[in-house]
């Protein structure tokens, strides 16, 4: 009672009418500001810059202030405390109205060491904001800080302790990191100073972890969970929280502390807990924190503790069937921020269908209630829930209210929330309903959601199409909604499955032929619809409504409304047209030759023009068929609009799409094409969809751009074509992924050979070049170019004993050293290009240089338990990459144990149950982060199988070490 | 949590805190973005929105807004209430606040905030600790006040120098 009086004090000093009352005389408010501490001077200065009528103003008045100051603190007279304490906040003023201060520190850092608390906590504010990296000020401030850690005085110490957390650089840490856990476990440290401590080193950890010392403290910070003052509780529990995540066998004992600190808790009457009693909610935020915490780790094995924790969550699950005990919005927050941590914690063990369902049903309820958080909430929960197969099922019962949610909400976040969930919750039984409820959305959706609703409804068609036309009428529909955001991932990703699937293609070019009957049609519909009609418009040929002639001017009457990229698609549809209709050909070479074509101001259309000219009139028809015939299918990858998906989603996006655990039979159609043998001599692993460009289209490249001189290439023998001995390239790069000493290249002429050693981040390879002929190679130069993005991922230099461009001797051998830095993960490797002439003739090969991101795998060995605690943490569908592939070698497991160690990870005995299976562990080093990787490898001699998982903290990692990983088997 | 921000309807910024260290011209951009987001959001909206890479959670009280920006594993009802509690305390402190006890004494809504969170965390959640720690600050200071009449009588040498106060919007109190 006297703590409120004394609060009550300073309200009495004003009219409480005056305030509430609008219109009161301004000068009977004033009081206001005298409130605590007044400082007359800063107080007439802001109601002089609030009274500023223009911004010019202002800047003057503050230009006159700042010279007040400036004068003050040089002048000859010393300060006074309060003085300094006066100017330093009208200068922290200043600054936070977003003008620069380029003095005063000095006077602030004066103020620390003031006994006078008031002066020290605004000397403390000054430095929190405005802290200066000028180490000659660090070292002041960390000695002023120093000094009142040592005071012994409660106030003092917390005030140093919160400048620490508040400024929380890594100077900072050096100096007091190793200090503060010594204070927070220290026998005699007030609760107060426990708190801060335990906050403030917190702070530091998350800044610089490598400055806190774990050691015998952390047993002792364990049991503050166990403290008698709940603030005390509350801090600790964020920091171990933290600190259990890198380190959870030094912390494990937390779980069942915080397991009956959260019983008690949740047990309790609603004012058992006094003060920290909220709107009747018993600490709602210790509770929050408590069951975060036990989300660090995997549900507790101690049957007792399992039980209690079990207990509780049921109990929480109850509450929220009970009439509340206030209106107040307050209450129903409090309570309700623990039921979603205690759904988030059953989600997160997903091993309770009981609980699972509860939880289920639970946010069912609140996907109808009137509060809009709560129906955001229950959305974005659902999502989560919709990936577990115990409440995958319950989760779609919820259909028609998300549906309704998304036609009727009136919030385009929670709209999206409602987007998202009918993603998560989309499989074969659903899919046609929720597909035409997103596309039915997409018509009146927010701009700003458009395209990823379009690369869900694209991902979704596919992958659970049960017929092929049924998706081609899907992402037809796409672009005719929504064709701006359509993006070419989508329309490329339908002309590959029209392309790998024979049984669509009729239907395909009827399709197309149609839609592009309307009169405004999207230019994406004009892309796909001539692309479709070069390759397949010949199953459509015999209906008179679609023969030749009249699919000709259909695509024909688009042309001049269309981009340049897309004229030349057309162009190249024309070249098809006359390869599959000769009756159109005198009309299409009429095109071709018009003024508008050969003279095109457009570069790429002027060739294509003149080329496909040329090429319809000198070839042979034999020669034209096998130029312009059907392309071939597409190698399959990896659904390049998933990719751009989660690209702009981040995690969780990808949930729906790994969903092969509950819906096995979903493995067929998963991709969406047969998987087929790859046509392009070195696939790049980037997932952009490129079949298209990098395959070699005879003569109709779909990709414009870049595509300028593809038609030279294919008239023209490639020199570095000439075959080689032994493997192909290919092979040969591929055997470099488990080992680091060999042949890398041998023809006729050249022999090349690799040694490398890996440490850390760090690589040398020596490259061996020996000339197998007897005659000299002239301007002989091996250099290395890094293809896109490269560079950026890995730097390399060659102090070479032979610079670039020297001669080599017949049957001599020269070496080169490369340096290889990996500044961070990547995922093609860089390529070695090589020059030189042999007896007059120019040669040169490009090879891929045997440096792939395992080679900085470093082993990790660790136990049983930790493997699956650390398996359970990467568990989000984007951190796995799995693949199930046939054995191309006889299965012998010790081969397949020198190849994984070849591979780089450690390999885990007593780990799998089944010592069939091989277990490893590894962390990549690269200079910009460590990317941990666990793997499982499970072999299956009947069928002649394996099953490979990875799972790492970076998703292109994983995806990128399981084809890798794969291929050697 | 990355850091709180207090904007009046009108835009302009009352109060920052920043638990990451962000440079200057990048909290700038940061601050002017996201106001202009959460200032554009009608009235029943639901207070979460995504932004960025974050989670943002908002409450308008009369006419400032209390905005929290979150990480992904946050809870958001519970930072609700933390925006909430922080409210309250405000209130206990100045009796009623309202925009204007924040404009002239911002540094101890800073100092109280300060007791509340440290690093982006709750420090304590019982009013009783929070405001403790503050009232001795103020125990402190009374002692060393020369003249407390001399504040009140201040503002009568400036009549009617608010000339903000027609729209009342700076004096509306926060709690109601």
């Amino acid at each position: 009672a006297p703590v409120i009086a004394a609060y009550r004090r300073p309200r009495e000093r004003r009219p409480a009418e005056a305030r509430a009352r609008p219109g009161a005389d301004a000068t009977a408010i004033m009081p206001a500001v005298s409130k605590g501490d007044g400082m007359r001077g800063l107080a007439v200065f802001i109601s002089d810059i609030r009274n500023c009528k223009s911004k010019e103003a202002e800047i003057k008045r503050i230009n006159k202030e700042l010279a007040n100051i400036r004068s003050k603190f040089k002048g000859d007279k010393a300060l006074d405390g309060y003085s300094k304490k006066k100017y330093v906040c009208k200068l922290l003023f200043i600054f936070l109205l977003g003008h620069d201060i380029d003095f005063g520190h000095m006077e602030a850092v004066n103020l620390l060491s003031s006994n006078k608390y008031t002066e020290k906590q605004i000397g403390y504010l000054f430095i929190s904001v405005l802290v200066n990296s000028n180490s000659e000020l660090i070292r002041l401030i960390n000695n002023a800080i120093k000094n009142d850690l040592a005071s012994r005085n409660p106030t003092f110490m917390c005030l140093a302790l919160h400048c620490i957390a508040n400024v929380g650089s890594r100077e900072m840490g050096e100096a007091f990191a190793a200090d503060i856990p010594r204070i927070l476990v220290a026998g005699d440290s007030m609760d107060s100073v426990k708190q801060s401590a335990a906050l403030c080193l917190l702070r530091l950890y998350k800044a610089s972890p490598d400055l806190v010392p774990m050691g015998e403290w952390t047993a002792r910070v364990v049991h503050l969970l166990n403290d008698q003052h709940m603030g005390v509780v509350t801090a600790a529990v964020s920091l171990i929280t933290c600190l259990c995540k890198k380190n959870p066998d030094d912390f494990k004992t937390c779980v069942s502390l915080a397991v009956s600190r959260l019983s008690r808790i949740v047990s309790s009457a609603s004012t058992d807990l006094q003060d920290y009693t909220y709107y009747f909610v018993p600490a709602p935020w210790l509770s929050v924190k408590l069951l975060r915490l036990l989300q660090c780790y995997p549900p507790p094995e101690d049957a007792a503790v399992k039980g209690r924790l079990v207990e509780c969550l049921e109990t929480v699950l109850n509450k929220a069937q009970e009439p509340p005990k206030s209106k107040k919005v307050q209450h129903s927050n409090a309570k309700n921020a623990i039921l979603f941590e205690t759904i988030s914690l059953i989600i997160h063990y997903d091993s309770e269908p009981n609980l699972l369902v509860r939880a289920c049903n639970q946010l069912g309820q609140f996907l109808q209630h009137r509060e809009t958080n709560l129906r955001y909430l229950a959305l974005e929960s659902m999502c989560t829930l919709a990936s577990s197969e115990f409440s995958h099922e319950a989760v779609k019962t919820h259909i028609d209210t998300v549906i309704n949610a998304l036609k009727t909400e009136r919030d385009v976040s929670v709209r999206q929330r409602a987007a998202d969930l009918l993603y998560a919750m989309c499989d074969r039984s659903n899919a046609k309903q929720i597909v035409s409820e997103m596309l039915r959305y997409l018509e009146t959706a927010d701009y700003a959601i458009r395209e990823e609703i379009v690369l869900k409804v694209a991902i979704l068609a596919e992958k659970y199409a049960v017929d092929y036309s049924w998706y081609v009428d899907t992402i037809l529909n796409l672009i005719r909604i929504a064709g701006d955001y359509v993006s070419e991932e989508v329309w490329y990703r339908v002309l590959q499955i029209v392309t790998n699937r024979d049984d669509v293609q009729g239907y395909a070019a009827k399709t197309v032929f149609e839609a592009l009957q309307a009169p405004a049609c999207h230019e994406n519909m004009v892309k796909v619809g001539g692309y479709i009609l070069g390759e397949f418009g010949n199953l459509i040929a015999g209906d008179p409504r679609s023969s030749p002639p009249v699919q000709f001017s259909l695509l024909h009457s688009k042309f001049h409304l269309c981009s340049v990229a897309t004229r030349a698609l057309l162009l190249s549809t024309y070249i098809k047209f006359i390869n599959l209709f000769p009756e159109t050909k005198a009309t299409i070479q009429g095109v071709l030759r018009a003024g508008s074509q050969l003279r095109n101001a457009d570069v790429e259309l002027q060739q294509r023009a003149v080329e496909y000219l040329t090429l319809s009139s000198v070839a042979s028809t034999d020669v034209l068929a096998t130029v312009l015939e059907e392309m071939p299918p597409f190698p399959e990858r990896e659904s390049s609009i998933l990719a751009k998906l989660k690209r702009k989603k981040g995690p969780g996006a990808g949930s729906a799409l790994d969903d092969s655990r509950r819906d096995p039979s979903s493995h067929d159609i998963n991709g969406g094409v047969e998987p087929t043998p790859s046509t392009v001599s070195t696939p790049s692993p980037s997932a952009d969809l490129l079949g298209l460009r990098a395959a070699p289209p005879p003569a109709a490249p779909p990709a414009p751009s870049g595509a300028g001189n593809l038609l030279v290439d294919v008239f023209s023998d490639s020199p570095a074509a000439q075959p080689g001995l032994g493997p192909s390239p290919e092979e040969a790069f591929l055997r470099f992924v488990c080992r680091n000493n060999g042949v890398l290249f041998e023809n006729q002429l050249l022999q090349i050979g690799v040694k490398s050693e890996f440490r850390q981040n760090l690589g040398r390879m020596y490259l061996f070049y020996g000339n197998k002929t007897s005659v000299q190679f002239q301007n002989f130069s091996p250099t290395v170019v890094h293809p896109g993005d490269l560079q950026t991922h890995i730097l390399s230099a060659w102090p070479s004993p032979a610079p670039p461009g020297l001669p080599v001797d017949g049957g001599a051998q020269v070496q080169q050293v490369l340096n290889i830095e990996c500044l961070r993960d990547f995922l093609t490797p860089p390529l070695l290009s090589v020059r030189f002439r042999y007896g007059g003739a120019p040669q040169s090969l490009t090879l891929k240089l045997p440096v792939t991101i395992n080679k900085f795998f470093q082993p990790t060995e660790m136990a049983a338990q930790d493997f699956f605690q650390r398996w359970k943490q990467l568990s989000l569908p984007q951190q796995e990459a799995q693949k199930i592939f046939k054995a191309n070698h006889p299965m012998d497991a010790e081969v397949t144990k020198a190849k994984l160690l070849g591979f780089g990870s450690a390999l885990l005995d007593n780990v799998d149950p089944n010592p069939e299976n091989f277990v490893g562990a590894g962390i990549i080093q690269t200079k910009a982060l460590q990317v941990g990787c666990l793997l499982r490898l499970e072999p299956n001699a009947q069928a002649q199988m394996y099953r490979l998982t990875l799972r790492t903290s970076k998703e292109p990692v994983s995806r990128h070490l399981c084809e890798l990983l794969a291929q050697q088997f | 949590m990355r850091f709180m921000l207090l904007f009046s309807r009108q835009g302009k910024l009352r109060l920052q805190k920043w638990y990451l260290a962000t440079s200057d011209k990048e909290r700038k951009k940061m601050v002017r973005e996201l106001m202009q987001v959460v200032l554009a959001r009608k009235p029943k909206m639901c207070s979460f929105l995504e932004w960025r890479d974050l989670k943002v959670v908002y409450k308008r009280y009369a006419s400032l807004y209390f905005c929290c920006a979150i990480e992904g594993q946050d809870n958001e009802l519970i930072t609700l209430e933390l925006i909430h509690r922080y409210v309250e305390l405000l209130d206990k402190y100045f009796g009623s606040v309202c925009e204007l006890d924040i404009i002239f004494n911002f540094e101890k809504a800073y100092f109280i905030l300060d007791e509340f969170l440290m690093g982006g965390d709750v420090q304590d959640t019982s009013k009783k600790s929070v405001l403790k720690a503050i009232e001795q600050a103020d125990l402190l200071q009374e002692v060393r006040v020369r003249d407390k009449g001399a504040l009140n009588r201040s503002f009568f040498f400036f009549p009617g120098v608010f000339p903000f106060f027609k729209t009342h919007t700076h004096t509306q109190s926060l709690c109601c």
